[in-house]
């Protein structure tokens, strides 16, 4: 038995998210304020009425002080958690278990990262001292070692697949146009997609999600309490989360095409979910599409696709806002962006406007079961984060 | 008596051609990532593989990778020598290319068994003839009792005086050199001596040698040796100059590594340098040469290249150039003690293999990845394993000075995996289980420390 689970035990009754992009203005505490407060808002509750918080940041080597100084909170708990680019999750798991626990009421999962201060491109690690051996592979270099061994294992051209992957970002990209909070709100021609410039492998700057600033919070309480607080709750079906022993990159026997770690952590969750046909039973799905080929992965690692299909399901238009099973529908880590530590409780965040009908433009028609899912690390080497989430009862 | 047991060689894979300046010809550039010590370690592991203990490492080289700190002691682990190993690092004149060798003679004869490994990276000012005519390269001696010798040391002579010819201070980016007809008239008459005192100690008739090696780093004085001696043309060695250049002090290691490649055993061969004075060795070749030659010859890493290189390109290697920098965070530099903990990985490239279910980890791991059982994993070296390419990709946005980085899975044949980065390669031509051996290489170089690990490159 891999978890007991804590299925419908904990809501979430309220979220809160900025928008993500560039925030040249804001320090990572306006950031958090923001988020935080619209969370406080929707469940119509203030700072003092949270017992417990969880803060997910990556690599700011933060402490709990880094939220409760812009925040004001008083003396009360907040824990750092950091989990690579699954720390939003993280966040979300830690608070919702503290709450089943029954050690705390209300907590308050905010996740929060400011990239762009940086002065960088892309991502980079915080790495402390080490002895200068360590693999020194940017991340859209090992996800692009997807491409030729997916297209060797199932015999797809690489040419079809770079359609594949174009057509995954053109489908983020149109859902992130009908969003007003996500970083990229633009249509983007199949073609430019395509032909944009190569960052590595076949994986050109189209297919890597973009590096931004933001902050996500979530307020949770027991389930059963949900109801003083808000009148269309959210509770947690699964949480299934997995770190692998990292041996992907010393095994041979692994081959690129799969993250193990995807599909025990989906195991988990639906196990805990009682979901055992997650192509039919999950209505919307927001995946981490940090790049293209881990969208298209995704689809099979998660059940939606069968073994070597995702690739043709992709091009059908299955999981477009109008396809039969919706994934990413609020542009994903591809438009929306991708500040770390906020990523997973953004992921959190749409799902819950789509259970609540609040999605607007992106509205999937009457969704019952939503999930998440938020990895962290290189393929081979990974964490990864499955939520179910539902309607409470 | 004592001798040379074992050598190899080592040719960088990147060539400048001379079309660059007007000339003919190319010239051997070590990449951005080697320095003197890296291309020492190459040149090192061909010349142990079959040559006994080593009791001293020599590292000669006037271009060191520290002014302080010894770069022997990175060339010992790397080659993952005993620490009971004494390192000495020579230097400070071209001349060491070859005092070294007769120092190591010595040694050998007071019953120690040395390995000289002779380095250069030659950076000459832009637009200047050594720039031009020089190359970088290394080669390596092991030397030892007379009766394991491939050549015998028969005799020696050398000469020292003070005179300014070629000279470099130590805070200078390039050597300068005096009007070379100065030089030449000071430096000729030196190196008849020194030839005739060696030759006289060998008891061997200049008539009776077979080849004849000469260098200097002024090049009319080694013109003017070869006519003053009477030494016929064909019997001179060929100085790599047309496709590597001159390789400072590992010139005479290279051409005379190159010599022994093709020798015949009872070859008597002659070395005569004239820098800052004048050094002669005579060496008969022994019967042992059949059995001690390295895996690769000079020849071999000769041909073995690229020579599409843009000076540009080269400049900026060489940190003459300045350029814009990515906007990619600086790599940092190896921490003292996590370098020192993984030792024999980080410099040795020397992995685990388990001794419960045999599965190769790499790096090493106390819990075995494929049994889990604890700490029953038993060092085992790596650097010598081939391995094939599973998959790869081309990183356009890691820093290099050469991108794309071009990034592998490496499935040894030995058994194991290992994520590497590839070098020496280029990446249009790479395909899926391609075949790549070991080398060692300066990753970067931060805060003045420099980062050494292996990569891996398409074998040579």
């Amino acid at each position: 038995m891999p978890s007991h689970g804590i299925r419908d035990r904990v809501a979430i009754i309220g979220m809160g998210c900025t928008s993500f992009g560039e925030h040249w203005d804001q320090s990572i505490g306006d950031l958090a304020l923001t988020a935080s407060q619209e969370a406080l808002g929707s469940a119509g509750l203030d700072l003092d009425a949270i017992d417990a918080f969880w803060l997910g940041s990556a690599g700011t080597l933060a402490s709990g002080l880094l939220l409760a100084e812009p925040l004001k909170i008083r003396y009360k708990p907040v824990t750092h958690v950091e989990n690579f680019c699954a720390t939003g999750s993280e966040a979300l798991r830690n608070a919702a278990y503290a709450v089943a626990s029954g050690a705390y009421d209300i907590a308050m999962a905010l996740g929060v990262e400011k990239l762009k201060d940086s002065g960088y491109s892309g991502l980079f690690d915080l790495n402390p001292t080490t002895d200068g051996t360590e693999l020194e592979m940017t991340p859209p270099a090992a996800f692009s070692m997807i491409v030729p061994a997916y297209a060797e294992k199932y015999g797809v051209s690489e040419d079809t697949l770079k359609d594949v992957l174009s057509h995954i970002a053109y489908k983020n990209h149109a859902n992130g146009a009908k969003n007003p909070k996500a970083q990229f709100r633009r249509e983007v021609p199949l073609e430019r997609i395509r032909s944009s410039p190569t960052i590595a492998g076949k994986l050109g700057l189209f297919d890597c999600s973009g590096v931004s600033d933001g902050a996500a919070a979530a307020i949770l309480c027991r389930a059963e309490d949900a109801h003083r607080y808000c009148s269309d709750p959210v509770v947690l079906k699964g949480v299934g989360f997995v770190v692998g022993p990292a041996e992907g990159t010393k095994k041979p026997d692994y081959d690129f095409t799969t993250f193990p770690e995807v599909v025990a952590s989906a195991e988990d969750a639906y196990r805990q979910a009682g979901i055992t046909n997650p192509r039919e039973e999950i209505c919307v799905a927001e995946v981490h599409d940090c790049f293209t080929p881990t969208e298209l992965v995704l689809m099979e690692d998660l059940g939606f696709s069968e073994r070597g299909r995702a690739w043709k399901d992709c091009l059908d238009g299955r999981f477009r806002l109008d396809g039969n099973q919706p994934v990413n529908s609020d542009g994903g880590l591809k438009s929306f962006g991708h500040p770390i530590g906020a990523s997973g409780l953004r992921m959190m965040y749409e799902i819950w406007l789509q259970l609540r009908g609040e999605a607007g433009p992106r509205q999937i028609a009457d969704p019952k079961i939503g999930l998440t899912h938020n990895l962290g690390g290189l393929p081979g080497n990974c964490v990864s984060c499955v939520s179910v989430v539902g309607k409470a009862a | 008596m004592a001798g040379i047991v074992t050598y190899g060689a080592y040719v960088p894979y990147n060539r400048l051609s001379r079309s660059a300046f007007g000339g003919r010809g190319e010239r051997a550039v070590s990449s951005y990532d080697e320095n003197s010590v890296s291309m020492a370690v190459e040149a090192g592991r061909e010349a142990i593989r079959g040559a006994g203990p080593i009791d001293d490492v020599c590292f000669v080289t006037t271009t060191p990778g520290y002014a302080e700190k010894l770069d022997a002691a990175t060339i010992c682990a790397a080659l993952d020598l005993p620490s009971a190993v004494r390192g000495h690092d020579l230097g400070g004149s071209g001349r060491a290319g070859l005092t070294s060798l007769l120092l190591a003679n010595d040694m050998a004869q007071a019953g120690r068994r040395p390995l000289v490994c002779v380095s250069e990276v030659m950076v000459g000012a832009p637009g200047g003839l050594r720039e031009a005519m020089a190359g970088d390269g290394a080669a390596a001696f092991t030397f030892g009792p007379g009766s394991e010798a491939s050549a015998e040391i028969l005799g020696s002579g050398s000469a020292t005086e003070e005179f300014m010819d070629v000279w470099r201070a130590p805070a200078e980016p390039f050597a300068s050199q005096w009007e070379e007809r100065f030089g030449v008239q000071i430096l000729v008459p030196l190196m008849i001596g020194a030839f005739e005192r060696a030759l006289a100690e060998a008891g061997v008739r200049a008539e009776k040698l077979t080849r004849v090696i000469v260098d200097s780093a002024n090049p009319r004085a080694a013109r003017g040796f070869a006519a003053g001696a009477g030494i016929p043309g064909d019997l001179l060695a060929d100085d790599l100059g047309a496709n590597v250049g001159r390789a400072g002090t590992a010139q005479v290691g290279l051409a005379l590594a190159n010599a022994l490649d093709r020798a015949e055993p009872g070859d008597t061969i002659a070395v005569v340098t004239g820098i800052d004075g004048a050094d002669a060795m005579v060496l008969e070749v022994t019967d042992a040469i059949a059995r001690h030659r390295p895996e690769r010859s000079v020849e071999r890493w000769v041909e073995a290249k690229r020579n599409d290189l843009e000076y540009n390109t080269y400049l900026k290697w060489r940190g003459v150039l300045p350029f814009e920098k990515p906007r990619r965070p600086d790599p940092k530099r190896p921490a003292g003690p996590p370098s020192r903990r993984a030792e024999r990985w980080k410099f040795a490239f020397v992995g685990s293999r388990c001794a419960k279910c045999g599965t190769a980890n790499l790096p090493p791991q106390r819990v075995c990845v494929q049994c889990d059982s604890i700490d029953e994993t038993e060092p085992e070296p790596f650097a010598d394993a081939t391995a094939t390419i599973a998959t790869y990709t081309h990183d356009h946005l890691a820093y290099s000075l050469q991108p794309p980085v071009v990034m592998a899975m490496l499935d040894f044949e030995a058994g194991g995996r290992f994520p590497c980065q590839l070098t020496d390669v280029d990446p249009e031509q790479l395909r899926l289980g391609d075949r790549v051996e070991m080398t060692f290489r300066c990753l970067h170089t931060a805060e003045g420390i420099h980062n050494y690990f292996w990569k891996a490159r398409p074998q040579r």
